[in-house]
């Protein structure tokens, strides 16, 4: 019983949260949002779409005629994920290069011009906040002071994850940084010898000219 | 699986009502749920992070309903666009400005919810007609739940208890701030390969420059003193 309850009140909180932050879109627009992550991160989406009801002025708590596009992007430009889901939808997927995920999500909506407009409400979930601690104590039988310690565990890992890519990106930004310093290098060198080289030419150049018309 | 428990839930408290000199532990059991699920749906906290493209001369809000008496939590950062500025304004359900800053690069702000209702966040890109503008975003509200099936429970937390706990609350901040500093190189990556691309162009511009300029130069000349020529024979014969 005392699980049940748990559970109830964990789906209460969880569509609570369903409902949390959102926004409009109209039916045509599509809205990107992009999630920084490290490798082996798991990101999780939840959103619900309302549409847009002229008559109560309001929006329509389920609208099952929507659906929403979901396309997810890696720092590779290489979809990962690409589906149409229904009004309400979860969705999750694990990045397997480190890098900016870029989350589209457009209607389904066939209107040609100015649809009409879409709550849709929003909620990202990544790495350790993604993990659903219930499930884990109910599935490994673990006292709170265990769960306690894996979650502290997980938050250490995302942490470890997390100076993973930030080495990586360290490393990126260097090789720029070198790479600026070493163009601006050889361009000023490259820039004297192109100097150097068409003064001798013009010289040469301007003295046969010269000798040719009898000038000198 | 939920609805099912949902369901056992539900019935367990309509039988209750029905039959209420049934049994004290399941009257007591339906207060208990009642309870629960109202606490959690009081304390239950929403914490959204996300990073959104601000498209050039434009403005993109966000809502979020806030209960009264909770507090929240707002940050954001322009990590990449233009001179790296936004305008924000947060307001409360009566439209009434909470805060707002103009040309801003990096800010938060805490708050407390004054009354129950939809508080607006908006970012504001309409000074900048060429720049998009890349923008995070953290809204927390109210406080960070606690561990599911861990804090139902009245009874005093021992040492170890308490020091996970802290150690949490210091991984947390961690966490944050290795997101703030993930931004800021963020920022200084995107102006360093800017750079980069802007000194190859600026060198093979200049480079190209130099070369035509050496060129001219010489046609300029020779067209000097060929033109002169006949113009000194025409001097000589006159």
């Amino acid at each position: 019983m005392r699980n049940q309850l748990i559970c109830l009140a964990l789906m209460l909180c969880a569509l609570h949260s369903a409902s949390g932050l959102y926004f409009h879109i109209s039916e045509t627009e599509r809205k990107c949002f992009i999630e920084e992550v490290p490798d082996e991160t798991t990101v999780i989406v939840n959103y619900k779409v309302e549409l847009y009801d002229p008559r109560s002025n309001g929006f329509m708590p389920s609208s099952p005629g929507i659906g929403m596009h979901v396309e997810v992007r890696d720092s590779d430009d290489k979809v990962i994920l690409s589906r149409v889901y229904s009004s309400q939808g979860r969705i999750s997927f694990t990045s397997h290069t480190p890098g900016e995920h870029v989350i589209c999500m457009y209607s389904n909506s066939t209107a040609w011009f100015n649809g009409a407009q879409l709550r849709v409400h929003l909620d990202i979930q990544v790495g350790e906040h993604a993990i659903d601690y219930a499930n884990v104590a109910q599935k490994e039988k673990l006292t709170e002071l265990q769960l306690r310690i894996r979650q502290l565990l997980d938050q250490v890992q995302q942490i470890t994850k997390e100076q993973n890519y930030q080495r990586y990106r360290e490393e990126r930004f260097r090789h720029t940084s070198e790479s600026t310093n070493s163009r601006v290098l050889w361009w000023s060198l490259a820039q004297t010898v192109v100097l150097v080289c068409m003064g001798f030419w013009q010289m040469r150049h301007l003295k046969s000219f010269f000798e040719a018309k009898k000038l000198v | 699986m939920r609805d099912n428990q949902s369901k056992n839930c539900n019935t367990s408290s309509s039988s209750s009502n029905s039959s209420r000199n049934s049994s004290r532990n399941n009257k007591w059991t339906t207060l208990m749920c009642l309870s629960l699920s109202l606490s959690f749906l009081v304390s239950c906290s929403e914490a959204v992070e996300f990073t959104f493209d601000l498209a050039d001369n434009a403005e993109d809000c966000f809502y979020e309903e806030i209960n009264r008496n909770t507090s929240a939590y707002f940050e954001f950062q322009v990590s990449a666009g233009g001179q790296l500025d936004v305008d924000v304004v947060l307001k409360d359900p009566n439209n009434q400005i909470i805060y707002s800053m103009d040309r801003a690069t990096f800010d938060s702000h805490q708050f407390t919810a004054e009354m129950k209702g939809v508080y607006t966040a908006c970012f504001s890109n309409k000074f900048s007609a060429f720049s998009h503008k890349i923008v995070y975003v953290d809204f927390q509200v109210g406080e960070e739940p606690a561990l599911p099936g861990v804090d139902e429970h009245a009874t005093v937390l021992t040492q170890m208890e308490t020091s996970s706990q802290a150690i949490h609350k210091a991984l947390n901040d961690i966490l944050d701030a290795q997101t703030h500093h993930r931004l800021r190189e963020a920022q200084g990556r995107k102006r360093a390969e800017d750079l980069n691309q802007r000194v190859m162009l600026w060198s093979s511009v200049e480079t190209a420059a130099v070369v035509l300029i050496g060129l001219l130069q010489i046609l300029v000349l020779r067209n000097f003193f060929t033109d002169r020529k006949p113009s000194q024979t025409q001097y000589a014969r006159l």
